[in-house]
């Protein structure tokens, strides 16, 4: 029997010199609302390599949902993608292309999933024939092997029964299952990249964890990149090699993961992190970021967290920092990288901030510091 | 799957008998004597009435009567006619297939008109062409239907002599025509009473398609299509038409009882030889057997519409047949 | 902005809804005054030879019929029959059906059954049937006999409209609220369930009114309801319809009557419709 997910035949080897497989530069997607028009996503950068995990956070209300749309070219009315965006994906720029291309793209190199499975799927149509239609679509194959393929996916994503359930609904399987069914849809055409946009965050939690394994087994298999769009720190931390982080439209900070996670760099960051419940820790409060994301019609003036941040200064609330480099492979949008001389400053010392000497949130949070330090005690890194 | 149906035929049914029960309660307590209408009454003799009464059963006790009626009713009988001398059932046999042949091309054209009319406008949301479309949708939905059947006729029978004006087959003389040439001729009487009847129910098809197209083309599983690679042709037939058929097709068995309705008028105004035409002249004569035949007949047909739609609601929406 | 001035700024910025509106009016306007807009007495029969079925002319603006009659003051004299019927049979058939659909949304679950089984079997009979045989059965039927009538035929829809927000709202917290402080069934449905049933209600009403209107028109056509001399749209058509040919003024003048004024309530509901729900689909 043939291995229905071996890796496509180019698949290129992982390199960092190489071309990204997929590359955004300078995406601007605004919408033009009652309220103002509002800069959902604001100038973003971001590269995927071929075969690599590459995690893309932020709360709700961040742009990253958007980001993920503007890909593929499904932003809508009264969504506009702005025109100096670019979107290269091996090679071609995605923005660029005509209407009956980019469905070539669609489906078949470049997949997506969504957060919610219920209603992805169309509710009177078969599950099967839908994974069958995509591959109709993008293949020239008769109806019977196309049936057949869809089968063959069922089976691969771990439903039971696979035969059966291709002529069952929506409505008859559990959220698990409609989930596994959208990730057969999409990699039925075995993409070179899928963009999962919180495929597990409508599941109960054991089934997520059997999603992500799922998803795992897949990429190894069919060496195929993977965007992970989350607003779970813990799913990055575990899974992606590269980290971007996104706050109001724009990046804020993008690291190897592990480094995120041992220093973050950006104030944002921190208070991600020590928002997040551990249990290797002696209980205390969490420390919540005070304030909220502001709206996307109106983002404050300078850098778009100083309102939120515990350590502003002058230059923050006048000047929107660019990304700045922190080391190999890193960036942080705060003007604290550069600013040697504010590192010093009561407010840093508390939080940890780029300064981050052995403080009680790094020791908290486990990380060494960040300037060659000793490493901080009792905590993991 | 099989409760799904079983309900749906008793409720049929239940309707059926409640219909009946009504009507014949109606036309038998309401003021008037049968076998003389209005004026004439004075000239009939008493003696005569009264021989009528008893002949026809009208003597006995109501309940009686209606007992009496349903049995018949299931054996088939629908007693006589007092006007025409003639078994009920066979005055509607013949009038029926002419009211369902009406009816039957008058729905089918007004869904083809209503849907595609529908699609198109989806399609165009917003535009002027859209537009344009929903105020002839507008004028048709607002016009009286016997009125329409009139301007048509005078239109496309008289001024444009292109269609008959009255009746269901020319009266011919000479050796009898081939089959062929009576289906010609059936089909040429048939086209303006039909799309009269056809016109007024598409405008509201129409309106109801629009909607529930729109609805489909925002769902998230049409977005979700899209990001799959797939065509628009396919998208909007195959999915988005795909799940707005459940409701057209609930809207095609309410659209019976209205047309039903609308062929009382539009075969008047045609000549059309079908149950409207019986039903009207019945109720002005008082001729109560038609009159509680011809609403058995329709009962059923309504019910039967209904039974119908429910059936390929069932059909067409997979989540409806778990009930 | 209270939730009322929203609807009425919604319903302004709709200009076919206002346009409908504004023919309403103008129609309702034109139907009072008839007496003071007429050329002629709709019923006179001046010169019954010289004065047949003339085209539409200075003196006869619309032409006169085969009684030589003037049809223009017919047709703004058969506009307050419409209006006046179709108006008043919208607003009884909307009250009972509101009624029935509280008691049915109020009560308990087998008196709800009960109502709603009644509403399907009577939906199974066509309207225009029963009404046709009341009023054929009801020699001479006053206007008020054809208002009643098609009131009693035509409620089905709103008391199911009304008995699904009625059980909506019964869920609901302030409704709960309301009734763990005692307030009684007719205290609730007066303050809490009646101002979020109303504009459902308006709307129906309104947009029945169209309908009614045709309703009418067609019992008047088959020789029922209005009958002549008295001018209605309806039996206008129905004389008219042997001179399609010879003077074809007597029987389009009042169909296109009928279809302005129907099309002018259809915009008119549509427009309170979105007016007042903004949720549905445009």
């Amino acid at each position: 029997m043939s291995e229905p997910l071996a890796p496509p035949a180019a698949a290129p080897v992982p390199a960092p010199a190489a071309a990204p497989l997929l590359e955004l530069v300078d995406l601007r997607v605004t919408f033009a609302t009652e309220e103002g028009i509002a800069r959902a996503v604001d100038g973003v950068d971001l590269a995927v390599q071929a075969g690599e995990t590459v995690g893309l956070v932020g709360e709700s209300g961040c742009g990253k949902s958007v980001t993920a749309l503007a890909v593929l070219r499904l932003v809508e009315h009264p969504g506009h993608i702005a025109h100096g965006s670019r979107v290269r994906f091996e090679g071609r720029d995605l923005l660029a292309l005509a209407e009956r291309d980019i469905r070539a793209v669609r489906g078949n190199h470049l997949a997506l999933i969504v957060q919610e499975p219920a209603s992805a799927l169309n509710p009177v149509l078969t599950v099967g024939s839908q994974i069958a239609e995509v591959i109709r679509a993008h293949q020239q194959v008769t109806r019977g092997a196309a049936r057949r393929r869809a089968v063959e996916m069922l089976k691969a994503v771990g439903i039971p029964d696979a035969e059966q359930r291709y002529g069952q609904y929506a409505h008859q399987l559990s959220g698990g299952m409609r989930q596994r069914v959208l990730i057969a849809i999409a990699l039925a055409c075995r993409p070179h990249l899928l963009i999962a946009d919180e495929p597990t965050t409508a599941l109960d939690v054991t089934i997520q964890a059997e999603i992500l394994e799922l998803l795992d087994g897949l990429q190894r298999q069919m060496g195929m990149a993977v965007l992970l769009i989350t607003h779970n720190l813990g799913l990055v931390a575990e899974r992606t090699q590269r980290v971007y982080v996104m706050y109001a439209g724009q990046i804020v900070e993008e690291a190897p993961t592990e480094a995120l996670f041992a220093a973050p760099a950006h104030p944002y960051t921190q208070g991600l992190m020590l928002a997040v419940p551990r249990l290797d820790q002696p209980r205390e409060r969490l420390a919540a970021i005070p304030g909220q994301v502001p709206p996307a019609t109106a983002w404050p003036a300078g850098c778009r967290f100083h309102p939120r941040c515990p350590v502003a200064f002058d230059r923050c609330r006048v000047e929107n920092p660019p990304l700045l480099e922190t080391g190999v492979g890193r960036r942080a949008r705060c003007w604290l990288v550069e600013d040697e001389a504010h590192r010093g400053d009561e407010a840093c010392r508390r939080t940890g901030a780029p300064a981050h000497r052995g403080d009680e949130a790094y020791r908290r949070t486990g990380a060494p510091a960040h300037r060659g330090e000793k490493d901080a005690g009792g905590g993991t890194s | 799957m099989p409760t799904y149906l079983v309900r749906r035929v008793v409720l049929a049914l239940v309707t059926t008998a409640a219909a009946v029960a009504l009507t014949f309660a109606l036309v038998h307590l309401a003021p008037g004597e049968p076998f003389v209408a209005g004026a004439e009454e004075r000239f009939v003799p008493p003696e005569t009435v009264a021989r009528l009464r008893e002949r026809f059963g009208l003597d006995r006790p109501l309940g009686a009567q209606f007992v009496r009626y349903v049995a018949n009713v299931a054996r088939g009988d629908l007693g006589e006619s007092f006007t025409r001398r003639r078994p009920v059932a066979a005055v509607l046999g013949e009038a029926l297939p002419n009211t369902l042949l009406l009816g039957g091309v008058a729905l089918l054209l007004s869904f083809a008109l209503g849907l595609g009319l529908g699609i198109a406008q989806a399609t165009r949301s917003g535009s002027w062409a859209d537009a344009a479309l929903s105020t002839l949708a507008l004028a048709l939905a607002s016009v009286p239907a016997f009125w329409l059947g009139l301007m048509l006729l005078l239109v496309f029978g008289e001024w444009l002599h292109w269609l008959p004006v009255a009746g269901m087959t020319d009266v011919v003389a000479g050796p009898a025509p081939g089959l062929a040439h009576r289906v010609l001729d059936v089909a040429r009487h048939l086209v303006l009473p039909a799309l009269t009847l056809a016109l007024v129910n598409a405008a509201a098809v129409a309106r109801f398609h629009r909607a529930a197209m729109l609805e489909a083309l925002g769902a998230d599983f049409v977005r979700a299509a899209r990001a799959r690679g797939l065509g628009e042709a396919r998208i909007l037939l195959a999915h988005a038409f795909r799940a707005a058929l459940a409701p057209a097709i609930t809207l095609a068995g309410l659209s019976v009882p209205a047309l039903l309705t609308g062929a009382v008028l539009v075969e008047s105004v045609f000549g059309w030889p079908g149950m409207g035409r019986v039903a009207y002249e019945a109720i002005f004569a008082r001729d109560y057997n038609v009159i509680t035949g011809v609403a058995v007949v329709t009962g059923v047909l309504v019910a039967l519409g209904n039974l119908l739609a429910d059936l390929g609601v069932a059909a067409a929406d997979p989540r409806v047949r778990r009930g | 902005m209270s939730p009322l001035r929203r609807a009425w700024a919604r319903f302004r910025s709709h200009r076919l809804a206002v346009a409908g509106a504004a023919i309403v009016a103008a129609l309702a306007l034109a139907a009072l005054l008839a007496p003071l807009l007429a050329p002629a007495d709709p019923l006179a029969q001046p010169d019954p030879v010289a004065l047949q079925n003339r085209p539409p002319s200075a003196e006869h603006p619309l032409g006169t019929d085969r009684f030589s009659r003037d049809v223009a003051s017919r047709l703004l004299y058969g506009a307050r029959v419409s209006l006046g019927i179709g108006v008043a049979a919208a607003l009884l058939a909307v009250l009972i059906g509101a009624g029935i659909g509280l008691a049915a949304g109020l009560g308990t679950p087998a008196v709800d059954q009960m109502l709603m089984r009644g509403v399907d079997v009577a939906l199974a009979l066509p309207r225009v049937f029963l009404i046709l045989l009341a009023l054929a059965l009801w020699e001479d039927a006053p206007a008020g006999a054809v208002i009643g009538l098609i009131a009693v035929t035509g409620w089905f829809q709103t008391s199911r409209v009304v008995r699904a927000l009625v059980l909506r709202l019964r869920e609901s917290d302030f409704v709960q609220a309301a009734r763990a402080l005692g307030v009684g069934r007719w205290g609730l449905a007066q303050r809490h369930l009646l101002p979020h049933v109303a504009p459902a209600i308006i709307v129906s009403a309104t947009l029945d009114v169209g309908n009614i209107i045709l309703l009418e028109s067609g019992l008047s056509y088959l020789g029922l309801g209005v009958r002549a001399p008295a001018p209605s749209w309806g039996n206008m058509i129905l004389e008219g319809k042997d001179q399609l040919l010879s003077a074809p003024w007597v029987a389009v003048a009042p169909g296109l009557a009928l279809l302005l004024t129907v099309a002018a309530f259809n915009l008119a509901g549509d427009g309170l419709q979105d007016a007042l729900d903004p949720r549905r689909n445009r």
